[in-house]
């Protein structure tokens, strides 16, 4: 079983077929869970401390905007587990934790700078394409150990 | 540790939200369950949730899609009945992405070959084409 991080970080589809492959999928929500299910809320109402974007300083600079940094502080760790990755072209209609522009183009260029394994798509707009789609993924995960 | 996962139904799934809802009420596992118009919502220790989502996914292997999700069910940080309404910024992924589930889900259950799709290449715009938009922006 590999980690696999999938793009975009909070997708259904993708962490689905992750896991339905027989390989976890690193994804957003189980950092929000952390943090907000944790028994000692130090910074109500999302427990976000000041240490969240200290933590984001690891991936990018003091400078950059701290929504990006926030994001990173979820997402940074995810990359750093990561033993393989699925890229989904970016649709133009993500939100929330994967909303922001920058983190995105930041995410992707992590991982690919990481050296793992990468497979890189776009988001089916027929049948044919969604079986190719589904298909490339079960190959792609198919080949991890 | 408490999780939360999303069961999510393909547009066309026979299997409802209801009926996932009352197999879930009708099971042995201690899990609290709230449903919604995609899917339910399915609260519980890990091991237990990850063995019910298990045992609903076989109801239908190709329509039935799950998601984690980090709050709690009716959590009032992101409940939209303590935030005075509109929906919570996941849904709008969900959203956009069941759209695509029932594609999804035939490519799941198809066990047939797969054609590589020829990529449409674009054709670089030829001089003659060029001096015609030219000429029809400059009159």
């Amino acid at each position: 079983m590999s980690k696999v991080i999938v793009y975009p970080p909070t997708s259904m589809i993708l962490s689905d077929l992750v896991e339905r492959m027989g390989h976890k999928a690193l994804v957003v929500p189980e950092r929000v869970r952390e943090l907000v299910t944790a028994n000692d809320v130090q910074s109500p109402p999302l427990n976000v401390t000041p240490e969240e974007p200290k933590k984001g300083l690891r991936y990018a600079a003091v400078d950059v905007p701290s929504g990006v940094r926030g994001r990173m502080a979820l997402i940074g760790p995810l990359i750093e587990e990561a033993e393989a990755a699925i890229i989904v072209e970016d649709p133009g209609w993500l939100t929330g934790c994967a909303g922001c522009s920058r983190t995105n183009e930041l995410v992707r260029l992590l991982i690919r700078t990481k050296g793992i394994p990468v497979l890189d798509l776009s988001y089916p707009t027929d049948d044919a394409q969604a079986k190719l789609f589904v298909h490339k993924i079960k190959a792609f995960l198919g080949g991890l150990k | 540790m408490k999780v939360t996962k999303y069961v999510i139904t393909s547009s066309e799934s026979d299997i409802l939200p209801s009926d996932i809802a009352m197999k879930i009420y009708g099971s042995k596992y201690d899990v609290s369950v709230k449903e919604t118009c995609f899917g339910v919502m399915v609260n519980g220790e890990e091991e237990v949730v990850n063995a019910l989502v298990k045992d609903i996914r076989a109801l239908d292997p190709a329509g039935i899609f799950i998601k984690d999700r980090g709050f709690p069910p009716g959590d009032p940080r992101r409940c939209r009945g303590h935030r005075g309404g509109g929906a919570r910024p996941g849904f709008y992924m969900i959203e956009s992405e069941s759209k695509m589930l029932p594609m999804i889900s035939r490519a799941l259950a198809s066990s047939g070959e797969v054609f590589p799709i020829p990529e449409k290449k674009k054709k670089p715009l030829l001089p003659s084409r060029l001096e015609e938009i030219v000429k029809e922006g400059l009159s």
